[in-house]
């Protein structure tokens, strides 16, 4: 479970966002500028709240008045706009970068079977500028999801992509999200996709919630 | 051949070599610690680093003098308490080499960590590294490119060194006698052999590097933006 209330000044308005989720996909909707990456910064530690409490399942990773926790300590998955894979390292490099070296073992099977499913692992010896835009957006869920997070943050996962990836990539996270059952977070812009993907759509205006869609039954899409 | 003394020649790289490694250390450190902070008065410590870069080289000759001579801040209580001198030394001419090229190294390295994607550091924060695997694994091959060539125009500066090294150093044959010394006594003493040797050699080298530094930076660019 993922508890998320923040109150943070920004620089035209001040944000007051509360929501709780569970093991669901929220999809994140509104205008350029309304706050939705600065929540996501918030949960993955990137960004801190004035006030307000984030908890994840036991954890506190925000409470007013006390010390943070780290981003490196709070278990994030986080797929940023237009991917952040590092240029300098191959597909294979980026997506064990999370794992430390005592956790190589038991994560091997768990990673072969995510670049199975995400169908990747012909690319592992390629490097980010040698693939296309749907692959590096497979290569970075691979990534996000490789260090076993507890809340998965997508941030305008599929904004690059044309049309007919962006369907199949659809399906991806709809599927991967079936398999690992954690909170997915995800931010678009896109009203159609953000019906598609969400169990819950938070409509976001100038930091504040205006309006929030839940679907009546949680149906597969494929 | 000539007949030629080449401890210039060692003299020169020794003392390039060392200040380079130390303005190597410091201005990458620097420069990442301030880049990652916004402070009151960061502009001017920034504009203090990069003073030596416009002063006069007698000036920064001058104000070592002021710390390091025998009377001197810091020179009077090294001389005081470990019986050691700098003026008249090589190691002398090694700190003149530092101030002098701190500056060329300091605004490459800010340079090069400026430009990088931060989103880049942060998505290996969020993966779980410490901020020691961000600068080692993400931050500091990813500013190589800039690093280098800061490396290398400072190993050249400290190569190149003369006013403020003569200051500090002074001449001394076979002490701290380097390669735009040796050119300038030998013009001085009517050896225009000697004089054209060095500066041929020294204007070889720098020329050299210049090229393979643009080799280099160029080829790793493409390396990680092409296919």
């Amino acid at each position: 479970m993922l508890h998320v209330e923040i109150t943070k000044q920004l620089a035209h308005f001040e944000m007051n966002i509360h929501f709780e989720m569970r093991n669901e996909i929220i999809v994140l909707v509104g205008p350029s500028g309304s706050g939705k990456t600065t929540i996501l910064d918030t949960i993955a530690g990137l960004a801190h709240p004035d006030h307000g409490l984030i908890l994840s399942n036991e954890c506190t990773f925000f409470t007013t008045g006390e010390k943070p926790m780290p981003a490196r300590e709070r278990k994030i998955g986080y797929l940023f706009q237009d991917y952040a894979l590092f240029p300098h390292m191959t597909v294979e490099k980026n997506i064990w970068f999370g794992v430390r070296n005592s956790e190589r073992n038991e994560r091997h099977e768990m990673i072969r079977q995510l670049l199975e499913v995400l169908g990747i692992k012909h690319l592992l010896q390629k490097y980010p500028h040698q693939i296309s835009g749907g692959e590096k957006q497979r290569v970075a869920l691979a990534r996000a999801l490789s260090t076993q997070p507890s809340v998965l943050l997508l941030d305008e996962p599929l904004s690059a992509l044309d049309k007919e990836t962006r369907k199949q990539c659809q399906d991806e996270l709809l599927r991967l999200h079936d398999m690992w059952k954690i909170p997915f977070i995800i931010v678009t812009h896109d009203h159609a996709e953000a019906e598609r993907l969400g169990d819950r759509i938070i409509y976001l205006e100038q930091g504040q919630i205006t309006d929030e869609k839940r679907k009546r039954s949680i149906v597969s899409t494929y | 051949m000539l007949d030629m003394d080449y401890s210039p020649l060692l003299l020169s790289l020794k003392v390039a070599a060392i200040s380079t490694f130390v303005v190597f250390v410091a201005g990458v450190f620097i420069a990442y610690m301030l880049a990652k902070r916004d402070f009151f008065g960061k502009s001017i410590v920034e504009a203090l680093f990069l003073l030596p870069l416009v002063l006069p080289p007698t000036v920064v000759g001058f104000g070592l003098l002021i710390l390091f001579g025998k009377k001197g801040w810091i020179g009077s209580w090294l001389l005081e308490w470990f019986d050691f001198q700098i003026v008249f030394t090589w190691i002398g001419a090694v700190i003149a080499s530092i101030v002098v090229s701190f500056p060329l190294m300091y605004q490459s390295a800010a340079a090069a960590f400026e430009s990088l994607d931060e989103r880049l550091s942060n998505a290996a924060r969020t993966m779980g590294a410490s901020e020691w695997r961000v600068f080692w694994f993400i931050v500091f091959p990813l500013a190589w490119p800039g690093l280098l060539a800061g490396l290398v125009l400072s190993f050249a500066r400290g190569l190149g060194e003369f006013g403020a090294t003569l200051m500090l150093a002074g001449y001394i044959p076979g002490r701290t006698d380097t390669i735009p010394m040796a050119i300038y006594f030998a013009v001085e003493s009517g050896q225009m052999e000697n004089a054209t040797f060095w500066v041929v050699m020294i204007s070889t080298f720098g020329f050299s590097l210049i090229l393979w530094v643009n080799w280099w930076s160029k080829r790793n660019i493409r390396r990680f933006t092409k296919s």
